[in-house]
Order: C-alpha cells, then structure tokens, then sequence
C-alpha cells in the first residue's frame, strides 16, 4: 500500500453515514474510493453539485457536469445541481458536515496553511479558506514530509487558511486530534513506532493515553 | 465580470470575439482564469487583462507567469467571498461581513468587526460594467436556465454586471421555459448571443 493509500482509507473510516462530505483536490480525492457504497453519504463539490458520483466511463462525459478540479464526473440519484452562492452558503453556513483538505503545513495549535508558498507557489486559496473557516470539522490529510522535512510544525511560516484550528491530521505514519489548541497523538500507522513519529514531527504533542 | 469555473459554463463565443477585437488592459472578475486556450484562459494568452481578480490562478501557469513578470495584477478572494461580494453589488448590499480570512494575508488593510462575540472582515461589493454569461437555454425575451455545475458564478453575476451579456447554447420561443425553471429572470438581460454551433 502506498502511503496516499494509507491516508485514504484511514480518513474513510473519520466519514459518519447519513452526512454530506467535500473532499479536497488530490489526496483528499482518493478517499471516495474506499467508503463503502451503502452509507448514504453525499458529496458536495464546491463548483455547485451535491450527490457527486465516479468519473463516467469514456464517451459518456457530460461537458456540463465536473468537479472543482475540472474532471468529469456523475451525479448519483437525489443529487442536487447548485450555484456558486448558494454552495458557498452551505459552506460557510455550517451545512458541511466534513471537509477533508490537503496541507502544506499544519502547526501545533491545529492552523492550516494549504494555499500558498510566498515566491514560490501561488495558486490561490480557491475554495479553501471557507471551507476551513466554516465546515463542521476539518480533516487534514497530508503526507507527513515533504523533502525530508516535517509537515507537521510548531508554528506555521506560510500564510495560513484560517485561524480556525482543524480537528485531525492524518499521515501515513499517524494520526493526530486537535483538541484545546494543541496536538494530541491517537494512533500509529501499522508498523510504524512512537519513536519514528516523534523523529520525523517538528511539532510537540502529546501522546494518547492508548500509546502510552 | 465572466461566468464559469475552470472553463466549464464559460461563454465561448463572446471570449472569443473579446480577444479578435483586440482589447487590452481590461479587469477581469471571474472564479479562476481557466487553462490556456480555454475559455478565460484565451484572455491570458491573449494578455488582455492587466487586472485579474479572481479566487484561483493554478491550473493556468501563463496567469503565473504575467502576474511575475508584473504585467497583471492578481487580487486572490476567498471563493465564497468572491461570489458573496459579487451578489452584494448585485442585490444592493453595502457589504458583506465574513469570517473567512481573518487572520490570514486577505485581512491586511481590511476592516473587521467584532458581533456577538465572533471576528467578522468587512468586505466591500464587487460591480463591473459588463457581465458575460453561459446558459444552457434562453427564451426570446432573456429568461434563462442552466446546466448542471456549468451554473456556478453565471446566475449571480447576471445581478451584478450594469450590461449583461448571455451566451446560451439554445434560444427558444417565449413559453418554452416554465417560470419554474428560470433562475435568472428576463430583466435582468441585456443581450443575446447563441453558442457558435
């Protein structure tokens, strides 16, 4: 299993039946793939569809019909085709019950930096800041490094997304929750030892009672 | 201002006919600038713009590489501030008070306001003088509907364009669209333009 893999399916287990989940652009993407079909969850694309469905079989691309990313997509039954206000209404609203996003950084009091390198990277924050501002919980699901270097901080250098602190990380390595401003361990991936998280997390946490 | 995301519900044929007339220095509002050669991406190629505001420039490096160069200037707005803003000019609000950017680079030199215990920025309406739109079909005398996802900004920016201009892939006889379906009303329509075949 790749390490993309591995944050996938774990993040699917965090998704409740019955409740209506934005997944992120990329990594966050992959999770749909491994929810079983049978909870009644619905994804809301924030482009303006609820009900998003797989990626239609060649020639049966509707051009009208994508997701945030501009893939092809299906709509399930009971879907719901939405504009851009009423969208970001249910976004900021509160309406969002889950939102997985992807991370460039995520710091030891839970702020999320995911949508820009000063100098480097600019792509925008699209849809991000209220996303992480207003959904119900926020999941962070990142690869733990990047070029060698810990994703998880103690305070983020890059500018960040919201000042509101998300509810968990997970990597490929582990699983951290968020609770009263700061970092709290709940799980090490298969394989993987406290020492090995504690050597590749710049971040302080505590760790979970579980890990002792 | 110009409907669509990421191209999909973006008029075409009036990108199209904004790029032969050779315009240049114009602002353009939109949700994203697409990808090169598609639909607003056109406009970049084309280095049309000088102003973009807009909530995303990622899918399209040539909008990356102008606003280095520092040839266009690209003012990055919260998505959903981005279509709010635009409705507020649209629906004759004087502003719109959000949570989201606080605390971030979208705050600085923005007004806040603290109400009922929450930090709010106040951010300001956003008019243009013209409005481009997608439909999927409009009647004779503007009424329009849309198409699935290719709705997006398109509805909303019909209120907030002081000329609106729709593109729709299908114009048919008045009476053909049920008043239940018209999610923009004739009124607000300037023109008609059908989708190149």
């Amino acid at each position: 299993m790749d390490s993309k893999e591995i944050i996938a399916r774990r993040v699917a287990k965090e998704v409740q039946p019955g409740t209506l989940v934005n997944l992120g652009i990329g990594l966050p993407s992959l999770v749909a793939t491994y929810l079983p079909a049978d909870r009644g969850v619905f994804f809301q694309s924030e482009n303006g569809v609820i009900g998003l469905g797989a990626r239609p079989p060649e020639g049966m691309e509707d051009p009208n019909l994508t997701d945030a990313g501009g893939g092809f997509v299906t709509a399930v039954p009971g879907a719901a085709a939405i504009d851009s206000a009423m969208s970001f209404g249910l976004i900021r609203g509160g309406h969002i019950d889950l939102t997985v996003l992807g991370a460039l950084q995520v710091d030891a009091a839970g702020h999320l930096a995911n949508w820009m390198i000063p100098g480097k990277l600019i792509p925008g924050m699209g849809g991000a800041m209220d996303l992480a501002t207003g959904a119900k919980r926020v999941i962070v699901a990142m690869q733990h490094c990047t070029g060698g270097r810990s994703k998880i901080v103690t305070r983020c250098d890059l500018p960040l997304t919201s000042v509101r602190p998300i509810d968990l990380i997970v990597t490929e390595l582990a699983v951290f929750a968020v609770r009263d401003g700061a970092l709290m361990l709940t799980e090490c991936a298969d394989g993987v030892s406290l020492d090995q998280v504690r050597d590749r997390t710049d971040a302080s946490f505590e760790v979970g009672s579980k890990l002792g | 201002m110009i409907g669509g995301f990421m191209g999909v519900g973006t008029p075409e044929r009036l990108i199209d006919a904004l790029v032969a007339s050779g315009k240049t220095d114009l602002t353009l509002i939109a949700n994203d600038t697409a990808m090169p050669g598609k639909g607003i991406g056109k406009l970049i190629t084309a280095r049309a713009l000088s102003r973009v505001i807009t909530s995303h420039i990622g899918l399209n490096p040539e909008t990356q590489d102008q606003m280095n160069a520092g040839t266009l200037d690209v003012d990055l707005v919260p998505q959903g501030t981005l279509v709010e803003c635009i409705r507020a000019a649209g629906v004759g609000l004087g502003a719109v008070v959000t949570p989201t950017g606080i605390g971030t680079p979208v705050a600085e030199g923005k007004r806040t306001l603290d109400l009922n215990g929450k930090h709010y920025l106040v951010e300001l309406p956003i008019h243009a003088d013209f409005a481009l739109i997608a439909a999927r079909q409009a009647d004779y005398v503007g009424n329009l509907e849309y198409a699935l996802t290719a709705q997006n900004f398109n509805p909303i920016m019909a209120l907030a364009g002081k000329t609106v201009i729709a593109e729709p892939d299908t114009i048919v006889p008045v009476g053909m669209i049920p008043p239940d379906a018209v999610r923009t009303p004739a009124t607000l329509v300037d023109h008609l333009i059908r989708r190149a075949l």
